[in-house]
């Protein structure tokens, strides 16, 4: 931690110096400058995010330059011929000027629709990152609520963004987006009039959509993201569980030069790839769907990739529609709009609490997860992944119907049930999987890795020589922190001796909450038996542990194993009161 | 390709002549000699077209709609089908089918487009149905594509999509793409509605409108493809794939390279965590 492995160049350092005795900010930047970055690829994914917002704001202003936000109706007598004489909002005609016309146009559009894209992919699999490793967990709640909304304002944004253009595909998702307003009950016809100004589709939507696109919703996101990387800041890095890596420090490369240098490096990365992807690759051609007319709609009308499962949930949904107290219910739109958006989004959000409630865990946790060792989270999230991947699936039913030449409505109905069980067997089987490779974890500490030499024993024997796993791998292999057992009633830990069950244990409520903590608390336990006579006493001595210098690897791992363990328990409880 | 074919197939178009003078002749004798013996006035080279279509279908088609096209369990009656239906079915290839399956899939043909003719005459002189349409008819120049699109957008693209690259429809049918189909074959296709299409007759969209819609498709497919590979034409799950695929995986490697481990690296150094 010596200051001087920071080396600031002369000339940093004369206009540092002039403005720091008028501004005192040397010990800020100092700061900053130490701020500590882990390494680890999966952590960059954030950051893919980050960047693609920075390009969309430059391309998009290079776009709000030259698109006109008016549904006013136009001739066109453009360069695109085959449209001459067409009649067409103005909005289409700009973005066919911007695409045929301006220069770099269609260049700044393809790069500004593939950035959104990436931007959603890059929220999405941050956020999985986030989930699986357990990074969401105390002090990290309120971020990870945070990008919940981020990523509801990103789907609205992307959702106002492809909309503007008025194109006959667009103009379909809109005609969806009308019809998910009005599905509310009672409200949903004054709702779909306000947004509308009128009836579908009126001319009000698009200059409308375009201020709550360039400037509302980009707003909000730059706030919640400056408010996200603050709090990053502010409450530090996670890491992933290493040697050297442990409760009380973040391991990683500062900030200046390194981090400073791989943030440019990846920056001009994401550009370049989101360059050469717009170079080549078509995204959104415009002018093969022709300008919008309520009237039309096309075969493979899809909407961007990160409202797709709710496509796909609008297509699973049998056509009910039922009366209620004199109020028409469209449960065919309502279901589909709130159910997916409920359990993934709202589930999203209160999962964190969830597993508070759940394992009675209210401790720091700077250290991640492996995924293997959160048996129940890592299954829940998978059975997530696959409930929004059948739905996103169903979404382009039509297309993978028409591309496997499966038919349509088999694929439907294969959806209709794989949403319910998939999910369910997923987490079965992710867990069990889990639980597999803890196993394993427990058998490379315990006996360390095949070596593949046999060598036979004076006495004839024969034995396969096993190798220790090194300090860098019984490091990551330890790091398995089990969550505390709840007193449960019925159990001899949840009464208090004469019967009474223990107070939070009672009710549904706490039946419910006694279940889930068993599920938590299901674990691989660490084989024993390292001490050298221990071996032939368990029967172990056939494959050779005798042989081969176990004990001290054994003592070693004890060693490595209270330590990491020590420092989950005892230690949260000091940092508890060390944070803050 | 699709250029190479309607070059290759621009012989073809004194064929069409041809054929349909026969049709329309076809029709007349049938009509005027109303199944009696043939008249003499009658055309000797329609009569012969005819017999000889009579023959072929009775060899690759009978088996299914009847020795005399009146139709049986397995396949309806060409009675009132007309030449048109039976130029469309066969020189796509539908005709014979492969099998009985949802939809008849689009295949080289393996009779000779003279063939063709002879089996449409003698469809046409069994009454009635469109005739083949002249390369007059089919022609796109100075077709109106703006209107083409208003009327493709309104009329076609629910199936065939967009860019005319075909669509999924229920219970295992499809609607084709359009990228191959020449443009006799696509005004025959609406004039008889052929498989689960509606008849798109001269009173709902007239001969000059359906030569507008010809005259989009084909510019449609034959125009470039502006900003890069195209990615099939069938709207943004392509994109959605490539973005995942491509993008993330691309800038995945990227991330794994940036945060790697070197040997020779200054050592990490941890930050107090408080």
């Amino acid at each position: 931690m010596s200051d001087d492995a920071v080396k600031i160049p002369p000339a940093v350092s004369g206009v540092g110096g002039w403005l720091d005795d008028r501004f005192h900010g040397a010990r800020g930047v100092r700061v900053l400058m130490r701020k500590v970055f882990p390494d680890h690829w999966s952590f960059m994914l954030g950051e893919i995010a980050l960047w693609s917002f920075v390009i969309l704001l430059l391309t998009g202003t290079y776009l709000a330059f030259f698109f006109v936000p008016s549904m006013q109706d136009v001739v066109y007598h453009g360069s695109y011929t085959k449209f001459d004489g067409l009649t067409m909002s103005q909005a289409y005609e700009s973005t066919l000027r911007i695409s045929f016309d301006i220069r770099g146009g269609l260049l700044v559009r393809q790069i500004h629709h593939w950035a959104a894209d990436l931007f959603m992919v890059a929220i999405f699999a941050h956020m999985l990152r986030v989930f699986f490793t357990g990074a969401y967990r105390k002090p990290r709640e309120i971020n990870w609520l945070i990008g919940v909304v981020l990523i509801t304002l990103g789907m609205l944004e992307g959702l106002f963004g492809y909309s503007l253009p008025d194109d006959q595909l667009s103009g379909a998702d809109l005609r969806i987006t009308e019809a998910a307003f009005q599905g509310i009950p009672v409200l949903g016809t004054y709702i779909s009039y306000f947004l509308f100004g009128g009836a579908y589709p009126g001319t009000s939507i698009v200059p409308r959509m375009y201020i709550i696109h360039v400037l509302l919703i980009p707003g909000l996101i730059l706030a919640l993201v400056a408010a996200h990387l603050f709090m990053m800041f502010h409450q530090k890095h996670t890491q992933m569980p290493m040697k050297g890596n442990t409760e009380k420090n973040v391991v990683g490369q500062p900030f200046w030069p390194y981090f400073l240098l791989k943030g440019q490096a990846w920056f001009f990365f994401i550009f370049g790839a989101l360059a050469v992807l717009a170079t080549f690759v078509q995204i959104n051609p415009i002018w093969l769907y022709g300008p919008y007319s309520p009237l039309n709609i096309s075969s493979a009308s899809q909407p961007d990739w990160y409202m797709g499962f709710l496509e796909g949930a609008m297509r699973a949904m049998p056509a009910w529609e039922i009366n209620f107290l004199g109020h028409t219910l469209t449960l065919s739109v309502l279901i589909p709009f709130l159910l997916p958006l409920g359990l993934i989004m709202t589930g999203m959000a209160l999962w964190p609490f969830f597993e508070q409630w759940a394992t009675g865990d209210k401790s720091f946790h700077h250290v991640n997860d492996r995924p293997r060792n959160a048996p129940v989270r890592t299954g829940v999230g998978v059975g997530a992944v696959c409930f929004y991947g059948i739905l996103w699936a169903e979404g382009s039913n039509d297309v993978i119907a028409d591309h496997f030449q499966v038919p349509l409505y088999t694929i439907t109905w294969i959806a209709r049930f794989a949403i319910i069980i998939v999910p369910i067997g997923a987490y079965f089987v992710t867990k069990r999987i889990c639980l597999a490779l803890q196993r394993k974890d427990a058998a490379i500490v315990a006996h360390g890795y095949e070596s593949g030499i046999i060598r036979q024993m004076p006495d004839g024997e024969f034995v396969e020589i096993h190798t220790p796993a090194s300090e860098e791998e019984l490091a990551v292999l330890n790091a398995k922190v089990v969550p505390p057992a709840l007193p449960a009633p019925g159990s001899s830990r949840g009464s208090d001796g004469n019967g009474v069950p223990a107070p939070g244990s009672r009710g549904l409520m706490g039946w419910a909450r006694g279940v889930a903590n068993r599920a938590f608390q299901e674990t691989v336990e660490a084989e024993d038996g390292h001490g050298g006579d221990g071996h032939a006493e368990i029967g172990h001595g056939a494959n050779g542990h005798g042989a081969n210098g176990h004990e001290v690897d054994g003592g070693d791992h004890a060693a490595v194993g209270s330590g990491s363990s020590s420092g989950s328990g005892s230690g949260s409880g000091s940092e508890g009161s060390a944070h803050d | 390709m699709s250029l190479n074919i309607a070059r290759r197939r621009r012989p073809a178009a004194g064929y069409a002549a041809i054929a349909g003078g026969l049709v329309v002749v076809g029709t007349l004798y049938a009509g005027l000699s109303g199944g009696s013996a043939a008249s003499a006035s009658a055309p000797s080279q329609a009569s012969t077209a005819v017999a000889h279509g009579k023959s072929l279908f009775e060899t690759s088609c009978s088996s299914c709609h009847g020795l005399d096209a009146q139709g049986t369990s397995q396949a309806p009656s060409l009675v009132g089908a007309g030449a048109a239906a039976v130029d469309f079915q066969m020189s796509t290839g539908r005709m014979p089918a492969k099998e009985y399956g949802a939809e008849n899939e689009r295949k080289p043909t393996h009779f000779t487009q003279q063939q063709i003719y002879d089996i449409a005459a003698y469809v046409a002189s069994l009454g009635g149905g469109p005739a083949i349409p002249d390369a007059q008819q089919v022609s796109t120049k100075g077709a109106d594509t703006a209107l083409g699109q208003q009327l493709f957008s309104t009329n076609c693209a629910q199936c065939h999509g967009f860019a005319g690259a075909g669509g999924a429809l229920t219970y295992g049918k499809s609607a084709p793409s359009l990228n191959v189909a020449t443009p006799r074959q696509i005004y025959e296709a609406m004039l008889t509605g052929p498989e689960a299409m509606p008849v798109f007759g001269d009173g709902t969209i007239t001969p000059s409108e359906k030569r507008d819609i010809i005259a989009l498709i084909t510019q449609t497919r034959d125009e470039a493809n502006p900003g890069g590979l195209s990615a099939g034409r069938t709207g943004p799950v392509t994109e959605g794939l490539v973005i995942w695929l491509g993008g993330l995986g691309f800038l995945v490697l990227i991330a794994m390279w940036l945060t790697a481990k070197r040997k020779d690296h200054a050592k990490a150094e941890p930050e107090q965590q408080s």
